[in-house]
């Protein structure tokens, strides 16, 4: 409860130029991350989270730019630094794991070299010393032989090994903070939960934080701490991960829930029931509601839904919070 | 004959991979003898990662690949003999619902036309009318605006695309539809409106699916029976009740808690490493390299697909202790 936080995101906004106009893929974007505890941001696909993570790294897109707020990274605000100064600490003290590592890593290099790519650039290491290091890291990733492996070319890895080697290198400089957007979702389920579990000792070995950007919420139940849940670009609904689990406020985390098909209801024979739906999709951001973003497809909806955007309502402790109009759904 | 209306027996593909002029091709063992029934109006679910040999079982039910071994019988006739008018009329009997609906539907065609294609190959009507009509009849059953026919499928989202794909699936009457991944490529909450449609036409127009995923969750929501295939064989095969609530192959308790929103789930002890090479399996039992109750038996004895039950069949030496060595799920 008392780690510090090392990343507070305040009142994030970001603008994206498209053939329909100028749209804010994240905005209005708050939250903190402390040391040693795992943030789970999850959403469907074009609710903001990737843009979000993209915007904290201040790797926009051309066609992309900052529209406000604050990015705290240990206090100080990301988006005053310079170009230079940002590609310093990406990858020395903020770390970033992606869906696909064939797509990350250089297919011309063996991976050592490309580990010992980081330690020369970050830390200057003597060349003499690198491999070592790089070798340290691939054996913290449970990466079996390291030494050897170190030779080998990422084609010649699987995908959950190359998931590893991308680990390593990002952990390589001891980051104060770890971005993984999406980092399991093109491997088999059995190795999702390998590397998820291995994120997880990596961060009570070194107190790293992690945002975990996932939209498997069986990922988030099991591997976070906190939880924030967007939705058309802004965050609808934060809190720790058991307590939103056990009773979620917003109508559209409650929806989510409820229309994923669980193995632990079904096996207590529940398959036959009809999953719930969501009626509807996403709304396109150049076209969004007046009031509430899920209004649209909310069972709970009501006139004051309509007219205007919600309020954040929180609980008295401070520990939850939600932007809905049904007040009472958060007590 | 046991009266099912998809019916293999002892099932094997191989392909050749590599080779060259001097260098031999190696053999990859895609499915590795797979016998099952599906009986009409169920779901049979086959579930397994990537390399399983899950598509190719789907390739070989739909014909579009002959096994090198084995027997299919599809509504009683041999697969293997069918004479090329008995094929075209297969492929009205079973149809495929892929997984990408990007890359299966034409962008340069209307999803009209699209609808329409497979009706108009097998002459179902004469008369442009007749197919509108039927093709605005296929648009409501899944739930999708009449004008969506006048669109092209980038002017839909991945949702409504997989509701063509399905519709034009159902356009010619199939008893059968073969559902790979029918919606790994969709979120959550779309996820959910698409399985219960495919439950909703499964009941009014009796169709018999054979559906494919490395879901288990959707396999279970979906299936009354699952078969668990790994490196192209059956670890274990049962009713839902069998598999979701007792399963017996260490295999199929790894996937079902990497699948479990149960913290602590130690899954490292579960299922160690990942899947062998197909063109190197390993010796005795497939899984036991990665298996956290493997002995030297394991290792030395292929375990036979044998009965625990008259509806679930289990392929380890030791199921009848499996739950309790995992106590930890």
């Amino acid at each position: 409860m008392n780690a510090p936080d090392i990343l507070s995101v305040q009142g994030l906004t970001t603008w994206l130029s498209t053939p329909s106009g100028v749209v804010a893929p994240v905005d209005d974007v708050s939250f903190s991350v402390r040391a040693g505890r795992t943030l789970g941001l999850v959403g469907e696909s074009g609710s903001g989270k990737s843009m979000t993570c993209l915007s904290i790294m201040r790797l926009l897109p051309d066609n992309a730019r900052n529209g406000g707020g604050r990015i705290l990274f240990e206090g100080e605000d990301l988006l005053a630094r310079s170009h230079s100064e940002m590609a310093d600490i990406r990858g020395r003290l903020i770390g970033m794991v992606l869906q696909d590592p064939m797509t990350s890593l250089n297919p011309l290099f063996t991976v050592g070299n490309q580990i010992d790519e980081v330690f020369a650039r970050h830390l200057g290491t003597p060349r003499a010393d690198r491999r070592r290091l790089s070798v340290e890291a691939m054996t913290a990733v449970r990466i079996p032989a390291a030494a050897e492996r170190a030779r080998a070319y990422p084609h010649q890895f699987s995908g959950g090994m190359r998931q590893r080697v991308s680990i390593a290198m990002n952990i390589a400089c001891a980051p104060k903070l770890l971005i993984c957007d999406e980092p399991t979702t093109a491997l088999d389920v059995t190795v999702q939960a390998q590397i998820l579990s291995l994120l997880r000792t990596l961060q009570r070995e070194t107190g790293v934080a992690i945002i975990l950007v996932t939209h498997d919420l069986n990922n988030v139940a099991r591997f976070c701490d906190d939880i924030a849940v967007m939705y058309a670009g802004r965050i609808v609904e934060q809190g720790p991960v058991a307590d939103v689990f056990a009773r979620p406020g917003h109508p559209y985390t409650q929806g989510l829930l409820d229309a994923m098909p669980s193995l632990a209801r079904m096996a207590a024979g529940a398959a036959d029931e009809p999953l719930a739906i969501i009626p509807g999709q996403t709304p396109s951001l150049a076209a969004l509601p007046s009031g509430c973003r899920f209004e649209p497809r909310c069972p709970f909806a009501f006139d004051a839904c309509r007219a205007e955007y919600p309020d954040w309502v929180r609980t008295p402790d401070g520990a939850r919070k939600m932007a809905c109009w049904k007040t009472e759904r958060l007590s | 004959m046991t009266g099912a209306l998809i019916e293999a027996r002892g099932l094997v593909k191989s392909f050749a991979v590599g080779g060259g002029l001097a260098r031999r091709p190696r053999r990859l063992q895609a499915v590795a003898g797979l016998s099952f029934d599906v009986q009409e109006g169920e779901t049979f679910g086959l579930v397994g990662e990537s390399g399983s040999g899950k598509t190719t079982l789907a390739r070989l039910i739909m014909g579009a690949e002959a096994p090198d071994e084995g027997s299919l019988h599809i509504a009683g006739q041999d697969c293997a003999r069918r004479s090329k008018a008995q094929d075209f009329a297969f492929r009205r009997l079973l149809q495929p619902v892929l997984q990408d609906p990007y890359g299966s539907l034409n962008p340069r065609m209307r999803i009209g036309a699209i609808i329409e294609e497979p009706m108009r190959i097998h002459r179902m009507f004469s008369g442009r009318t007749a197919y509108r009509q039927r093709v605005a009849e296929l648009l409501a059953m899944v739930a999708l605006p009449a004008d969506a026919a006048r669109k092209y499928p980038h002017e839909l989202s991945g949702g409504q695309r997989q509701r063509v794909a399905i519709a034009r699936a159902l356009s010619v009457d199939p008893r059968i539809a073969i559902l790979d991944e029918p919606v790994s490529a969709l979120d959550v909450s779309i996820q959910a409106q698409v399985l219960n449609l495919l439950k909703d036409l499964q009941r009014k127009l009796k169709l018999t699916y054979v559906l494919i995923s490395h879901d288990l969750a959707v396999v279970g929501y979906m299936s009354a029976k699952i078969g668990v295939i790994y490196l192209g064989q059956f670890m274990e095969i049962g009713d839902r009740a069998s598999i979701l609530a007792d399963a017996r192959h260490p295999y199929t308790l790894a996937l079902l808690a990497a699948g479990s929103a149960r913290r602590g789930a130690a899954i490292d002890d579960l299922a160690a490493g990942e899947m062998p090479s197909p063109l190197d399996p390993p010796s005795g039992c497939p899984f036991h390299p990665r298996c956290p109750l493997a002995t030297e038996r394991c290792a030395n004895e292929k375990p036979l697909l044998r009965g625990i039950s008259a509806i679930h069949q289990v392929a380890c030496h030791y199921a009848e202790t499996t739950r309790k060595g995992t106590a930890r799920v």
